[in-house]
């Protein structure tokens, strides 16, 4: 009997219900039950309502069983698991699993697919085909199709890609660097973390395309604490490809020379806006810098350097090897190309969709995410993490867009949707925007720095009803300081959920919530 | 404060790890919380030392980051995330479970997003995730923790 591959993800959510005692489980069976199996942990392919998601490969195909127990495992085997036998838990093969089959995986298309921390396998799937074709196109032609695409930061931004890669490659300096910002912080966001844990040698390979294109030599990635497994993964993958002469001097005889360092951050949200990442990665405090100068040309240690988000440089790959007008060609108006959402909070079917640009919020959240957990109606939908508005029920036809998002006062950020039910109290969720900002801001200005603390005892004062038209001015003048005086996104954007709750949801104040 | 003290010349080979680079000192301070749980004022001396910076700078940087705690933690650490997306799921009530129910030798802290939104609430113990914790399932990790310790 040949030997049957089964796939169990090794990637934080699977884990988190269970994966690795399945997989454990299932060596054990199979040791038991006398079958050759080969146990691969791949990443998830990010349907997380089914992890732990289970596949055998049968005569070339894989067999799909989601949201296995460990306790699971010997009724599998007795059903014919390595045949790809029915059970309840089978879904069939994944490549006809709707959820994943309908969407446009430019980026994610490895996270899955292959098993994470195989060089072999990552090889075997275009890997480093990107960086050896980026060598023969020339520094420029890279740029130039990272500028045709129409790429913009995933981090949520949105600022062009490729004019920050010119930028870069345009300003003089011995020593530059390529920094990849991992501090994933909002809340209902885990694309990052998916791409790293389901295809590191894929960021290594992009960062390596950045540093080629603009002269860098040298690479960082500041990889948020909260993400363990992840540091564990991208670790293993670097020393693997450093090994391999992936990564060093000299990259596979090309005359190219690139290393990676990885840092861990410690805690702080606002590291993840670029310049307090860079104070951070030099050892600092995380403030935030003034701009201008623009990192990409004073950035870490006063060199050129280009801060892109992971999912951003993981786009660059494909975009390399198919062109920039392919990527162009995909999504609405100007936001193009294609973006990894995330279905989060309370949502029957969560997970990572990667569409073009354009779906309206309906089609993800009811579509593809099945509506709430609890079967109750959606009362507020936050896009784009804590700093992002929270939409009514009532404008779930939005596109996502960044313009068509920037006109109804919200954002599009880095595509984290989160679902909230009729039961929560929007009250909480505004003082809590506030109560978020007084605990993360770094103190750098005093709008944000004290301004959240006022803001988090005005709502209070609001919500026991004392002097509601005062307080409400108040608020609403506070939300204007914080808005126009604060340096970075952290005091200037807090006022956005904040406003969109007391425009939309101003009933959970006046009546109190019951 | 706390009488309890942190090994100097583990603190000197943990800095050396980083050949002493004073750009290194959060990856530094990451490595000792890692190994020791927490910060001492006499590890912010020796800091200062070694990196050749002042104690202010250390003490600033300690101070400043949520992860480098100054006092030391009970044997098990528990993070709930305190987000939207984990709100959106009930982590508010499952915390308060959490407050009401945990002995004095673990440290509950918050957290602000765990990456695992998708499957909230979302809890770490002793720095593992975990997904989908509703009361219960909550109270069956704490056992399994108190198992494995004992």
């Amino acid at each position: 009997m040949s030997v049957v591959k089964i796939f169990v993800p090794r990637e934080t959510t699977s884990v988190s219900v269970g994966a690795d005692e399945v997989a454990l489980a299932i060596a054990r069976q199979a040791k038991k039950s006398g079958a050759a199996i080969q146990l691969i942990r791949n990443g998830s392919w990010g349907a997380c309502w089914l992890e732990p998601l289970v596949e055998v490969e049968v005569d070339g195909t894989r067999i799909a069983y989601g949201n296995v127990d460990a306790d699971d495992v010997p009724g599998l085997f007795d059903a014919g698991l390595l045949e790809g036998g029915a059970h309840d838990k089978c879904l069939g093969p994944t490549n006809e699993i709707d959820y994943l089959v309908s969407q446009d995986r430019w980026t994610f298309w490895r996270c899955g697919l292959v098993e994470a921390l195989s060089l072999e396998d990552f090889l075997a799937h275009q890997g480093f085909k990107a960086l050896q074709k980026a060598w023969q196109d020339g520094a420029d032609a890279v740029i130039d199709a990272v500028t045709a695409s129409g790429l913009r930061g995933r981090g949520g931004a949105g600022f062009p890609a490729g004019i920050k890669w010119r930028t870069v490659a345009n300003t003089d300096g011995d020593q530059k660097y390529v920094a990849c910002n991992a501090d994933e912080g909002d809340s209902g966001t885990f694309s990052d973390r998916m791409f790293m844990e389901g295809d590191p040698f894929g960021l290594i390979e992009s960062m390596a395309i950045a540093g080629y294109a603009v002269g860098a030599n040298k690479g960082y990635i500041y990889l948020r604490s909260e993400y363990p497994l992840t540091h564990t993964i991208l670790s293993r993958a670097i020393e693997t490809a450093r090994e391999a002469g992936w990564l060093g001097a000299d990259i596979q005889g090309s005359g190219f020379d690139f290393d990676i360092e990885l840092h861990l951050g410690a805690g702080s949200y606002v590291c993840g806006e670029e310049t307090a990442m860079l104070e951070s990665l030099e050892g600092k405090k995380g403030i935030v810098r003034a701009k201008p100068p623009l990192p990409a040309i004073e950035g870490l240690f006063g060199n050129p350097t280009v801060v892109n988000n992971v999912v951003t440089l993981a786009s660059v790959p494909n975009i390399v090897n198919l062109g920039g007008e392919r990527y162009s060609a995909m999504g609405v108006n100007r936001s193009k190309g294609t973006l990894a959402f995330q279905l989060a909070g309370n949502i029957k079917r969560g997970g990572l969709v990667e569409k073009s640009f354009g779906i309206t919020l309906r089609e993800l959240i009811e579509g593809y995410g099945g509506g709430t957990a609890s079967g109750r109606p959606v009362k507020a939908v936050q896009v784009g993490g804590p700093l992002g508005a929270y939409l009514t029920a009532g404008q779930l036809d939005t596109p996502l867009d960044y313009e068509a998002f920037m006109e109804i006062d919200a954002m599009v950020g880095h595509g984290g949707i989160v679902v909230f039910d009729d039961t929560a109290d929007m009250a909480q969720q505004a003082r809590f925007a506030m109560e978020f900002c007084a605990i993360e801001s770094c103190g750098k200005c005093t709008p944000c720095r004290i301004g959240s603390t006022r803001g988090v005892e005005v709502i209070d004062k609001l919500i026991a009803g004392e002097e509601r038209d005062n307080n409400y001015d108040l608020l609403i003048d506070l939300c204007d300081t914080m808005e126009g005086a604060s340096l970075c996104a952290m005091g200037g954007m807090t006022p956005y959920p904040v406003r969109s709750i007391l425009r939309h949801f101003a009933d959970d104040f006046a009546s109190g919530h019951k | 404060m706390s009488e309890q003290t942190i090994d100097r010349g583990s603190i000197a080979s943990i800095a050396q790890r980083y050949e002493a680079r004073p750009e290194m000192l959060v990856q530094i301070l990451q490595a000792i919380v890692t190994e020791h749980g927490w910060v001492s004022e006499d590890v912010i001396r020796q800091l200062a030392d070694i990196l050749n910076l002042s104690r202010a700078d250390v003490h600033g940087v300690v101070e400043y980051y949520h992860d480098f705690r100054t006092e030391p933690p009970g044997d098990h650490i528990i993070k709930i995330c305190q987000a939207e997306a984990c709100q959106a799921m009930g982590s508010r009530d499952l915390t308060r479970h959490a407050d009401s129910s945990i002995d004095s030798d673990t440290t509950l802290e918050p957290v602000y997003c765990l990456g695992n939104c998708a499957c909230a609430p979302a809890v770490m113990v002793n720095g593992k995730t975990y997904g989908r914790v509703n009361a219960e399932r909550f109270d069956t990790l704490i056992a399994a923790m108190r198992e494995n310790s004992s």
